[in-house]
């Protein structure tokens, strides 16, 4: 069996190492989860994910939310959008009242169904100021991963309470999600690509609109 | 001139300064006895051994290492104008040495690391001057070579001792942290891609418009020099030891080699097909 | 935007729609387009062939890199994108203070991964099935290649969409699917470029880093017809519009595929947890949209802990494409129920790892995360660019790592340790502290003594000679004395032609002579003239 041969091998390299640590590299005093000093997360989180061409909404209260989405869905010209499971509708009535058409993920779309739908909007488990990062675990209201994926525009609604620092932190706050079989995907921007001569183009598979709302 | 207690220092003149170079050797003596020190040439010395280690024979290196280690031993310090040639002491040899198997070795080599510094370290760090009373009147660019920055670590020294002289411009030269192309055997390995940086190289120092070329290790001198030579470009090459020698009172020019006089004699006699202007890259 | 959308939204076609009207476009065509797609056909190959030479075949690295310099055009592109790339990743790397202290804990856990590699793939192995995924143990190349096939061939597809994936352009899975008659679309436009444009990959982060626009244009143009969704007659060279191209010429490849293939960045051992990371959203369509899921990834990527992804996410992206993230990073568990392919399996790689680990000083290689800033920041490698090094690992990371994984065996691969001119800056990039020029001395004294133990060469000979000389300084003495004699004879400062190796030096560059009188000789002249 292969799977006896590799660790047959493996045992047989590590003894051949012995006791020689040469290769091993400088002791790490690293300490997992540490929030890294940001003085104002929330405006560096927005002032990062512009960067990578998102258009980011700020608003204090969750009273605009809805007018928010509408707006945000009207500037990507969408005439449809789907809504996660556990997604509260109430936000989302002020699009449908301007002729947005709406969608429900239940029972589940397809994926040609899905590639037809110009929008989608969720909500997210953290974001990251320091990447300008959003993490999704796609538990209610953050959708299945395909969602967030065929349609062309994705608008997510972020809580101020869950901006962190910086990658550790937020992947502490993720970890219980992933230790419970959770996919997470992490979105910084819209798709982009530079493989053609380092030029950075935003835009290739994934939305090509990211609308971030700000919420506190 | 400055430092009181007067150090002993053993010159470690590296195998290529030696034979190729020895006007910088005599300016490292010169201006370390003028900075008060007791300068010392055991001559037991050879070479680091780079040549050797870094084309992967480890062991015929091992003399080198130990010739060294017996040259240096009983000396307080141990001064070498190369960042190149002390790097290797300080990184390559305790590991020969261990190689060896020779304990004894090991223990010489490891007293012999703690105190070796390459020219510019131990001015700025053991005798802590940065103006060492030089005068240079001219334009210069500066090869931070690959070894004094990355193996012997030299940072900012020898700029800061260049900013002390009277007279010296330092002019910028671009992509200044590439590498040569010399690379020791590299060059002879592969010389096609040797060529190519080195041309980059010289196309850099030439567009700097620059009087001389100065490093810290005469190795790249010579490889950018013998560029520089070739396509008749008038940048002089210079090791810094010389500039930091050179003083306002002395007539002579320290030495420096004229890349441009008589071509046609530099060639005379010799069938000019493909020496200058063969093989290399564009 | 919404004139876009509508026109997908219109175009879900089937796939045999999509080909019969691509080959009826096609009749209309100019008659060579009609020859390349009837060669295609005949020689029944169902996506674009690559060169024809295997690689191992490749010429040893200084004579690939002699006709790779004389490419002009190479040269630029290569020195235009590396250039950039340096630049990026220097001003995202300097924002994060701590960063000395990231690429310790990187290195550091990567160590630990690898000093007890066995249990965390256990521990991997029982979290991946626990989570429903299927694990496959492959201890070489071909049976990786065996295993793959077979799961493909189980669902009766005859096509399957790839993210980008080092492991398996290394175990070359492509062209062993081929060979079955399994047509693999990569998805990732830097490798949709290289395979659509019958190419080899040059770069393990931007495949087609050699290609400039006006040749991906050409490519998109000239092939995309033959294998699905045609280019637009009008496209323009634009980055943008190259992009839009390839996600218009993907798209149906995606929603039609059953089955995907992927590597993997990162596999984490106490959750049995897979990562990508990428940009472009093709890894999300791989990940999310096929219903069986195929990813190969080798044995060295496996990470201890959940906690241990803040180090690598951090390193990763601000290494690689000089961002401070990526657009997309996806993690998944085996199987999410009701969310992605239900099917999936883990494809786990030996093939030359463990000959690695087994070299105490050689395993280092084995840290190494595939972010390419050592080729980026490489003067060689911006010269010859990927292809000279005949492996799909090109630049710093692949001279030491190839010869390693093949076992030093050829020419081509002894030659690889000394691609390098050792100037360090590779080591300086490194984001897990790989420490490439002692890798790249530590298998020159392998091939050394490979060499040694078979015959006593010319090299062998002048080394052990000079070793000999340098061990006195009363024979180096001699030697620079002698050196000095042929001052009498050869006046001038410079000469221009040395005979023999030495042409090697003076095809390019001058050679300065000896000086007249050693330092050694002074010296004792002036202790002389002292007393």
């Amino acid at each position: 069996m292969s799977r006896e041969l590799v660790f047959k091998r493996i045992r047989q390299a590590l003894q051949n190492g012995g006791e020689d640590t040469s290769a091993t590299g400088a002791p790490s005093t690293w300490e997992y989860g540490r929030p890294t000093a940001v003085a104002d997360p929330i405006g560096l989180f927005i002032e990062r994910i512009k960067d990578y061409r998102a258009v980011v909404l700020r608003t204090p209260g969750v009273e605009e939310v809805p007018l928010l989405i509408a707006s945000c869905l009207a500037k990507a010209q969408a005439t449809s959008v789907v809504v996660p499971v556990g997604f509260d509708e109430a936000w989302i009535r002020t699009a449908a009242l301007a002729g947005i058409e709406l969608y429900r993920d239940e029972p589940p779309l397809s994926k040609q169904e899905l590639d037809g739908i110009s929008a989608v909007v969720t909500t997210a488990t953290s974001a990251m100021a320091e990447t300008g990062t959003i993490a999704l675990d796609h538990r209610s209201g953050q959708g299945r991963r395909i969602l967030t994926l065929l349609p062309d525009t994705h608008v997510c609604v972020i809580r101020i309470d869950q901006i962190v620092s910086d990658v550790p932190e937020s992947m502490a706050l993720l970890k219980t999600s992933i230790q419970a079989g959770l996919p997470i995907t992490l979105i910084s921007g819209p798709s982009a690509t530079s493989d053609i001569e380092l030029t950075r183009v935003e835009g290739v598979h994934g939305p090509r609109n990211l609308y971030v709302i700000v919420v506190g | 001139m400055t430092a009181n207690i007067q150090k002993k220092v053993a010159l470690f003149a590296t195998c290529i300064n030696d034979v190729m170079f020895p006007d910088t050797c005599m300016a490292t003596v010169r201006l370390l006895e003028r900075l008060g020190c007791r300068v010392c040439f055991p001559p037991q010395q050879t070479c680091c051994g780079q040549m050797f280690t870094n084309t992967g024979y480890f062991n015929e290196a091992i003399a080198s290492v130990r010739a060294c280690a017996s040259a240096f031993e009983p000396y307080e310090y141990v001064v070498g104008p190369s960042g190149s040639c002390v790097g290797s002491l300080r990184e390559q040899h305790p590991l020969l040495a261990e190689l060896s198997g020779d304990t004894a070795l090991q223990q010489t080599v490891k007293a012999v690391v703690d105190k070796t510094y390459e020219l510019t370290e131990f001015l700025v760090d053991v005798l802590g001057i940065e103006d060492v009373g030089a005068y240079f009147p001219h334009t210069v660019v500066f090869h931070q070579s690959c070894h004094s920055l990355r193996v012997a670590r030299l940072g900012d020294r020898p700029r800061r001792l260049m900013e002390k002289v009277r007279g010296l411009t330092l002019l910028p030269l671009e992509a200044d942290d590439q590498c040569c192309g010399f690379g020791g055997t590299f060059s002879v390995k592969n010389p096609d891609l040797s060529a190519a940086m080195v041309s980059e190289k010289a196309r850099c120092v030439a567009k700097s418009g620059a009087e001389y070329l100065v490093t810290v290790d005469n190795a790249c001198l010579m490889n950018i020099g013998g560029a520089l030579h070739r396509d008749g470009i008038a940048v002089r090459t210079i090791h810094l030891a010389e500039i930091l020698c050179s003083q306002e009172c002395e007539r002579d020019e320290p030495h420096v080699c004229h890349p441009q006089p008589n071509r046609a004699l530099l060639t005379h006699n010799k069938g000019e097909k493909d020496g200058r202007v063969g093989g290399g890259a564009p | 935007m919404t004139d876009a959308r509508r026109s997908t939204q219109t175009s879900v076609r089937s796939p045999q729609h999509s080909e019969r009207s691509g080959q009826m476009r096609d009749t209309h065509r100019s008659a060579s387009t009609c020859d390349a797609q009837h060669s295609a056909q005949t020689r029944g190959r169902r996506t674009p062939a690559p060169p024809p030479d295997p690689l191992l075949e490749s010429l040893p690295f200084p004579l690939a890199a002699r006709q790779l310099l004389q490419n002009q055009q190479l040269r630029a592109n290569l020195r235009h994108a590396t250039h950039t790339i340096r630049s990026k990743r220097k001003s995202v790397v300097a924002e994060l203070p701590h960063w000395e202290e990231l690429r310790s804990a990187g290195a550091a856990m990567k160590d630990r991964a690898l000093c007890s590699l066995d249990s965390y793939l256990e521990q991997l192995e029982a979290n991946l099935i626990q989570n429903g995924a299927q694990v496959h143990w492959a201890s070489d190349a071909a049976e990786a290649q065996r295993i793959v096939t077979c799961l493909i061939k189980a669902h009766g597809v005859d096509e399957v969409v790839k993210i980008k994936s080092m492991v398996t352009q290394e175990i070359e899975l492509n062209e062993a699917l081929e060979a079955e008659g399994i047509a693999a679309w990569e998805t990732d436009l830097a490798e949709l470029i290289v395979q659509l444009g019958h190419d080899r990959p040059s770069n393990i982060l931007v495949p087609a880093i050699h290609r400039n626009r006006d040749e991906v244009r050409e490519i998109f143009l000239r092939e995309m017809k033959l294998y699905g969704q045609a280019a637009p007659d009008d496209l323009d060279n634009d980055p943008e519009d190259l992009a839009a191209c390839a996600r218009n010429h993907l798209r149906e490849k995606f929603l039609r595929a059953k089955v995907a293939l992927s590597g993997a960045n990162f596999a984490v051992a106490d959750t049995g947890t897979l990562v990508i990371v990428e940009s472009e959203g093709n890894g999300r369509m791989c990940l999310t949209l096929p219903d069986v899921l195929i990813s190969i990834t080798g044995i060295e990527k496996v990470i201890p802990t959940v906690e241990d992804l803040e180090i690598v996410l951090q390193l990763l992206p601000r290494s690689s494409t000089g961002e401070r993230m990526n657009p997309y990073t996806s993690m998944w568990t085996g199987v999410t129920p009701g969310d992605g392919p239900q099917e999936v399996h883990v494809v786990l790689v030996d093939n030359g790892r463990t000959r690695v680990l087994a070299d105490p000083i050689g395993r280092a290689a084995l840290r190494c995360i595939r972010c390419a800033a050592c080729m980026h920041i490489c003067p060689v490698y911006e010269r010859v660019g990927g292809h000279a090094y005949g492996s799909v690992y090109p630049g710093p990371i692949g001279s030491v790592l190839t010869p390693q994984l093949r076992g030093l065996k050829s020419v081509l691969d002894k030659s690889l340790p000394y691609a390098s001119s050792l100037c360090g800056a590779c080591a300086e990039v490194c984001p897990v502290k790989i420490p490439l020029p002692d890798l790249l001395l530590h298998l020159r004294r392998r091939v050394v003594d490979e060499v040694k133990r078979r015959h006593v060469g010319l090299e062998q000979t002048a080394m052990r000679c000079v070793g000999w000389v340098m061990g006195s300084g009363r024979r180096f003495g001699l030697v620079g004395r002698l050196a000095g004699w042929t001052r009498i004879f050869i006046r001038r400062d410079f000469i221009t032609h040395l005979p023999w190796l030495g042409k090697r030096w003076t095809a390019r560059r001058d050679m300065r002579m000896p000086a007249r009188v050693s330092f050694r000789r002074a010296w004792r002249r002036r202790a002389r003239d002292k007393k």
